[in-house]
């Protein structure tokens, strides 16, 4: 469904409002970057019984743009082992994506403007929610060559971890998108808000059965490398992690980027799974109601995310890597199946959905044998060799490549 | 020969934009010295041939272009490379194959030649396609849907099993079996041996043990990150 702006050919018209509609909506991110990082901030001291940020402006309100001047006046430091152009270039590419992804999320319903219908959102291309992929596949540059071209070696560290994870994550991500675009038909994010619209019950994550969301929403916090997921910056194992050696503006730039990233992603999920701007209208100032119901959804999705983060533990590298393989590719690789199943009838989707529950009941039983094999072999090894190496050995180490 | 940049001027910008991208982009993988920045060329190109696909109205090619070679081909170009270490400048003197660079030229030769000769006078023209143009309203993700699963089915089948038999290859390749482990352990490096527990005064346990702990950054389960972790204890600094 092409964009219905350019229905009747480009005249001035349809390039000004396009040129409002970026401009508004580079605007409203960088404001609500501000508003999210003071939020994010208040909401955690008020966890931890604190009181926050409370001296500039009402509130501390206006913290983050005191901060932010903070930064812009310090020092710039480049590192003598940097790599001058790769170093500089990562914090753009960290934010680039951020900005962009935000361009496909409908923030409100279809207005008319100047005889122009418009849709409140910057761009509606036809891959639509390809486009996220893509972009989310480009951020994996950012922290992988931020951490490489500091030419020191915790970033180095923080920014292996963070690729690999990355491309863990990405699968499982895919997967589940992959799954609301079987139930619309489509892949432009218009059509799949447009196809929520009926009513509550049309919602995606209740005709996807429930399942898909927290996959996804796990899938892209992992993606986004926040809280409990943020290996690549854990400050106790890897000084400040990829962006150890950033100073000054470009650290602030990175900082941006994350929070940004945080809420284009509470966005895409209230666009895949709640309906986007869906939602009871009123009679009056009708374009305003949607516009109301996004954000609002989108600020509780930001609220959840604050809150995981005040109340998890950091996962260790090989649960993370665990939970990703063993746990989220394959529960979305099988959900995928029964959503496919379920669109050609019914009874194929029951019997692929029992099908599953049998077969993998069966693998885990497998799973579960060969695992107690292992311990009893390893109990064995490690008898033979002495307590102490056992202790050692807790966890099975690394077959050496070497 | 018709005329060149027969397209309308958008479409001719464009083009244009996107193949001087390409063409800088490959001679810098070719150029650079140094490997990531090769990588990233790579990337640079990959991403004007996605615009090259946008404005042939190919956005669905364009996408997964994005998505599977940058997103993951380049990236994995790019783990390996810093893993290994193998950024710092290489070593040009000595050619492991003396005879690579001769028929690498000459080959790059013979394509270019094959290429002019096919195109004899159809050139580059920036212009929409006109032979795959997308006449029916049906999108590019239905159509490539419908002629994957129905007259391309066996290839494609066949791909997909060419790729899973690919990965258990790779599982088994990088997982030895496990009583070969004991001997090649303590060569890895972020295991404390246990002679050094053992012969060593008792100040020294602390250290084991936190060298455990760095090393202890492996996943339990996955062959291909086993690997990487064991010996990223090793790379001193793989800076630039």
């Amino acid at each position: 469904m092409p964009d219905p702006l350019f229905a009747h050919g480009v005249d001035l018209g349809a390039v000004v409002i396009v040129a409002v509609k970026v401009l508004v909506a580079f605007g409203v991110l960088l404001v609500s970057v501000m508003l999210a990082i003071w939020f994010e901030r208040k909401v955690i001291s008020d966890m931890q019984n604190r009181i926050g940020p409370n001296r500039a402006g009402p509130y501390g309100i206006l913290q983050t743009l005191a901060d932010g001047i903070k930064l812009f006046f310090k020092e710039d430091l480049l590192p003598d082992q940097a790599d001058r152009f790769v170093f500089k270039l990562a914090p753009y590419l960290a934010l680039l994506p951020a900005l962009l992804i935000f361009t496909i999320v409908p923030v409100g319903g279809v207005v008319t403007i100047a005889h122009h219908t418009v849709e409140l959102q910057v761009a509606d291309p036809a891959v639509g929610i390809l486009f996220l992929l893509a972009l989310s596949s480009v951020s994996v540059y950012a922290t992988m060559l931020a951490g490489w071209s500091s030419g020191s070696k915790y970033p180095l560290l923080g920014s292996i971890r963070a690729s690999a994870q990355m491309i863990s994550y990405e699968a499982a991500m895919g997967l589940t998108i992959a799954m609301v675009v079987i139930v619309t038909h489509s892949l432009s994010t218009r059509t799949i808000v447009d196809s929520q619209a009926a009513s509550f019950f049309h919602w995606n994550i209740f005709r996807l059965g429930i399942l898909p969301f927290p996959l996804f929403a796990v899938a892209v916090t992992a993606e986004l490398n926040r809280p409990p997921f943020d290996l690549t910056e854990g400050e106790q194992e890897l000084v400040g992690g990829f962006h150890t050696e950033y100073s000054s503006l470009r650290f602030a730039l990175f900082y941006l980027a994350e929070f940004m990233n945080t809420i284009t992603m509470s966005a895409v999920m209230v666009t895949l799974f709640f309906g986007g701007p869906d939602g009871p209208g009123f009679h009056f100032v009708r374009w305003l109601w949607p516009i109301l119901w996004f954000a609002g959804k989108t600020v509780v999705f930001m609220y959840v995310y604050v809150w995981i983060r005040a109340a998890l533990p950091r996962l260790r590298y090989d649960q993370l890597m665990e939970l990703g393989w063993k746990v989220l590719i394959p529960l979305s690789l099988v959900w995928l199946l029964v959503v496919a199943a379920f669109r050609v009838g019914t009874v194929w989707g029951l019997g692929v959905f029992f099908g599953g529950v049998i077969v993998g009941s069966a693998l885990w039983q497998a799973v579960l044998v060969g695992r107690a094999r292992r311990e009893v072999l390893e109990a064995s090894r490690a008898g033979r060799r002495g307590a102490n190496d056992s202790y050692l050995r807790a966890v099975p180490e690394p077959d050496g490549g070497e | 020969m018709t005329h060149v940049l027969a397209a309308t001027i958008p479409d001719a910008i464009t083009f244009v934009m996107a193949a001087a991208i390409c063409v800088v982009g490959a001679l810098g993988v070719v150029l650079a010295r140094n490997p990531v920045h090769s990588a990233l060329m790579l990337v640079m190109t990959l991403f004007g041939v996605a615009v090259l696909f946008v404005e042939e109205d190919a956005q669905f090619l364009a996408a997964v272009q994005v998505i599977v070679y940058a997103g993951a081909i380049v990236v994995l170009f790019l783990f390996v490379i810093m893993l290994l270490g193998v950024d710092q400048k290489e070593v040009f003197q000595r050619d492991p194959l003396p005879a690579q660079r001769p028929v690498a030229i000459a080959l790059g030769i013979l394509g270019l030649v094959e290429v002019l000769v096919l195109a004899r006078g159809r050139w580059p023209s920036g212009a929409r396609s006109v032979s795959g143009a997308i006449g029916s309203p049906a999108s590019n993700v239905s159509l490539i849907g419908r002629s994957i699963f129905t007259t391309y089915l066996l290839a494609f089948e066949v791909t997909s099993a060419l790729l899973a038999v690919a990965v258990v290859g790779a599982v088994v390749l990088a997982r030895r079996p496990r009583h070969s482990v004991g001997g090649n352990e303590d060569s890895t490096g972020p295991v404390a041996e246990p002679d050094d527990d053992l012969g060593g005064p008792d100040d020294t346990e602390p250290e084991g043990v936190e060298e455990t702990i760095v090393g202890s950054g492996t996943p339990r389960g996955e062959s291909g990150d086993i690997k990487t972790s064991g010996s990223l204890a090793d790379v001193e600094v793989t800076g630039p």
